[in-house]
């Protein structure tokens, strides 16, 4: 079993925290797995991506050259990453920030739905991320609910306890969306 | 679903290299901010002051590996890290630690080169690292991991190796290594007693005859005797510590040879091609220098008649130890890409066939 | 009896490499007898730089580390942090503190490191055989100017321990000279105080000597004395900068 994920968008929307929760999870599991960064010069607004390989044995490179999944937070990261794909690969796409204009591969499976939108529903607009894995962890079936939520639970601040709550929401309103 | 993970943290390459340091009884660390290595010294930065240990942000490399030598000339285990362009600027400094036999240890987080290349991972720096890389005739020990956790534990054999040998060890890793996280196991803390068992350091000369720490030898043949006892320390290092895994040697008619990140890459394909059923045999260097030369030469008995194939991140620089190694006695052929290009699972594919039809 | 002057104990009984009429001697011994005095020889670590006193540690009997060219005050960052318990002091001349070394000197006193720094200004390359000094004078011949240092082309004069003296860290800098017994007596007080400090943990400290280079100033040992007292410390003032 292996699942290359790229998840990208821009600075300052949890993109490195989601890919670092699937990672624990995947830890957690006793599966093979690699979180891999951008690095690169800009500090803000630039585009942000990583990847994460998750897998039942030793993982080459963390770079993802073919993905099985691509999880687009804006249009510009669609853009870029899209043709990374692979034939009947997974890409869920933010409605809310990317035009229904651009033409994905017919082969694809595509979840289009509007994160940000739906993280403002919620009360907090930097939860688009929890929605978009909340129909990740839906549609792959690798990890359950309680799992993600035992992560976030963990990881949060001590003196931001409540933002555990409108993260679990986005989680179920993401899974929700798919149902 | 496999069982629930015991005691596994997540954590970037930068951040077990520093966990190992830590846990290794790492007493002082200087260092100044490089791409891709930052988290290590931020790193430092916060957990050295958490275990009350010393860390200094150094106003320039030059300043932190010199720094480096005057903890390690008081007793201290010192280290201190940096990326490519950072590793040059120390080489000054690197020669003097040498020179003097100061145990210290040495992180290159490896970029594109050469001046400012890129950010991007690179293993361009092997000669510099191996050969040297400033002034005069001395070895570092080099020691290159493959995985975050083999870089969190090689940080522990690091400073033991430094002490032991009173000489520089590097850890050689690349940009990915660096930046990636993996689950890992940490090592228990080492509990040595530090400093005490150091007789020659600079602690002030109560109660015994002063302690001069130097690299310095005017009277004629001096410098020569001293070089003479420096060689046959590194031919004990030679004796004492090659280190390299393999698979699939036996019975290999090709083999292939990479270090570091390269190695994973490496190794997936030979496991892909040996399901297949394809005669591959893979060997890594762990420890750069000194060199494995004990593996090749076992393989040029046993395998007289395989190829080589050494993949690097860099237009060819371990290839000329292996060809070292192997005498001329097998073919040795190359793949490498550098600047931030990494051969990928199919340039190797078609290379090792190439070298299988030979 | 009275002993009133004996050998210092911080002093090795060896034969220096010095030339006549060089204030390195002088210097090495006013340490010394500070050393003796504060009783601190068993506690000191000297680093000593590239330059005419690279092999400073053998003329002390106590702990001593070299520097590359440049480093010391680095070196002595690494000792001193690890062992704050000890002494660490620097012995520096114009090219190794004021030139090649500026960006430790100066990083090191604005950190405010508790450290000693000797600071030997001669106005002149010595171990490498007379070239221009960061602290040469304007006009002063060298090997490397040829016809007199023309600050158009090479700048003026460098006066680091009065850049130094404006850094908020720095404790004590105080310009000293060697040319004559009552400013020997005067700089061996500015050198006792510098250890002071350290040993009372109040910071970076630093005692700029004037030191004679007859050799390469090309004069005899009582010229270049007379050059100090009335050329030298014209440019260089003496006496407390902070």
């Amino acid at each position: 079993m292996i699942e290359r994920i790229i998840i990208a968008g821009s600075g300052g929307q949890g993109i490195m925290l989601m890919g670092k929760i699937l990672a624990e999870a995947a830890m957690l599991d006793n599966l093979h797995v690699t979180w891999f960064p951008t690095y690169g010069a800009e500090v803000r607004g630039g585009a942000a991506y990583c990847m994460v390989i998750i897998s039942s044995e030793d993982i080459p490179s963390p770079y993802i050259e073919k993905a099985d999944t691509l999880i687009a937070m804006n249009e510009a990261s669609l853009l870029k990453f899209r043709h990374r794909l692979r034939s009947r690969g997974l890409l869920l796409m933010n409605s809310s920030l990317i035009s229904k204009s651009i033409k994905t591969n017919a082969s694809l499976k595509v979840y289009a739905f509007p994160f940000t939108e739906a993280a403002s529903r919620l009360g907090n607009i930097r939860v688009a991320n929890m929605v978009a894995l909340g129909i990740y962890i839906a549609k792959r079936g690798i990890f359950n609910k309680q799992i993600i939520l035992s992560i976030i639970e963990r990881i949060a601040p001590a003196q931001k306890r409540d933002l555990i709550e409108v993260n679990r929401q986005a989680l179920e309103e993401g899974m929700r969306l798919v149902r | 679903m496999g069982r629930l993970a015991e005691s596994k943290t997540l954590m970037s390459g930068n951040e077990a290299i520093g966990e190992g340091a830590i846990r290794a009884g790492c007493d002082f660390y200087a260092g100044y901010p490089i791409t891709p290595q930052n988290e290590l010294t931020a790193y430092m930065a916060r957990r050295m002051a958490e275990q009350q240990r010393i860390f200094i942000q150094a106003e320039s490399e030059l300043s932190a590996i010199n720094m480096v030598l005057g903890a390690a000339a008081a007793g201290a285990r010192a280290m201190t890290s940096s990326s490519s362009p950072g590793i040059s600027l120390k080489q000054e400094g690197i020669s003097y630690l040498a020179g003097c036999q100061l145990p210290c240890v040495i992180v290159n987080i490896m970029r594109g080169g050469p001046g400012l290349g890129n950010i991007a991972p690179s293993q361009s720096d092997y000669f510099q690292a191996t050969r040297g890389g400033g002034h005069g005739d001395y070895r570092c020990i080099v020691l290159a991991p493959d995985s975050v956790q083999e870089a969190h534990d090689l940080m522990m054999l690091s400073f033991e190796l430094a002490d032991r040998y009173r000489n520089p060890v590097i850890l050689l890793g690349d940009g990915m290594l660096g930046q990636m996280m993996e689950p890992l196991k940490l090592a228990p803390f080492n509990s040595l007693k530090r400093g005490k068992s150091k007789q020659w350091a600079l602690t002030g000369c109560l109660g015994r005859q002063p302690n001069v720490i130097k690299s310095f030898y005017m009277q004629e043949g001096q410098l020569e005797e001293f070089n003479r006892a420096l060689q046959g320390k590194y031919k004990r290092i030679q004796m004492q510590q090659q280190r390299w895994e393999e698979l699939y040697i036996s019975d290999a008619r090709v083999i292939l040879v990479a270090y570091g990140t390269m190695a994973r890459i490496t190794r997936s394909v030979v496991r892909r091609l040996r399901q297949r059923g394809e005669r591959v045999g893979f060997l890594r260097p762990i420890s750069l220098w000194p060199f494995p030369q004990r593996a090749f030469r076992r393989i040029v008995e046993r395998r007289p008649r395989a190829n080589l194939l050494v993949i690097e991140m860099s237009y060819g620089q371990m290839v000329e130890d292996v060809r070292l190694a192997v005498e001329g006695r097998l073919r040795v052929e190359f793949l490498g890409r550098s600047g931030g290009g990494i051969p990928s699972q199919e340039e190797i594919t078609r290379a090792t066939a190439r070298c299988r039809r030979r | 009896m009275k002993r009133i002057f004996s050998h210092p104990k911080a002093l090795r009984k060896v034969a220096t490499h010095y030339c006549p009429g060089c204030g390195h001697g002088i210097v090495h011994r006013l340490i010394a007898e500070v050393v003796d005095e504060l009783r601190i020889r068993q506690r000191v670590i000297a680093v000593a730089p590239v330059g005419c006193a690279v092999v400073a540690y053998h003329y002390w009997d106590f702990d001593g580390c070299e520097a590359a060219h440049g480093r010391a005050l680095a070196v002595a960052t690494g000792i001193k942090r690890f062992r704050p318990e000890n002494i660490v002091f620097t012995y520096q001349g114009d090219g190794d503190l004021a030139a090649i070394g500026t960006a430790e000197t100066i990083h090191a006193a604005n950190r405010g490191e508790n450290l000693t720094v000797i600071f030997i200004n001669n106005a002149v390359y010595g171990m490498t055989g007379g070239q221009m000094a960061p602290t040469t004078l304007s006009g002063q011949k060298t090997s490397t100017t040829p016809s007199g240092r023309q600050v158009s082309l090479t700048g003026y004069p460098l006066k680091i321990s009065e850049l130094l003296a404006q850094l908020p860290a720095v404790r004590y800098v105080e310009r000293v000279s060697v040319h004559s017994p009552q400013e020997v007596m005067r700089a061996k007080k500015a050198i006792r105080q510098a250890f002071i400090n350290q040993i009372d943990n109040l910071g970076f400290s630093l005692v700029e000597v004037l030191s004679a280079c007859p050799t390469y100033w090309y004069m005899s040992a009582r010229q270049a004395m007379d050059w100090v007292r009335d050329v030298m410390s014209k440019e260089f003032p003496l006496g407390r900068i902070r």
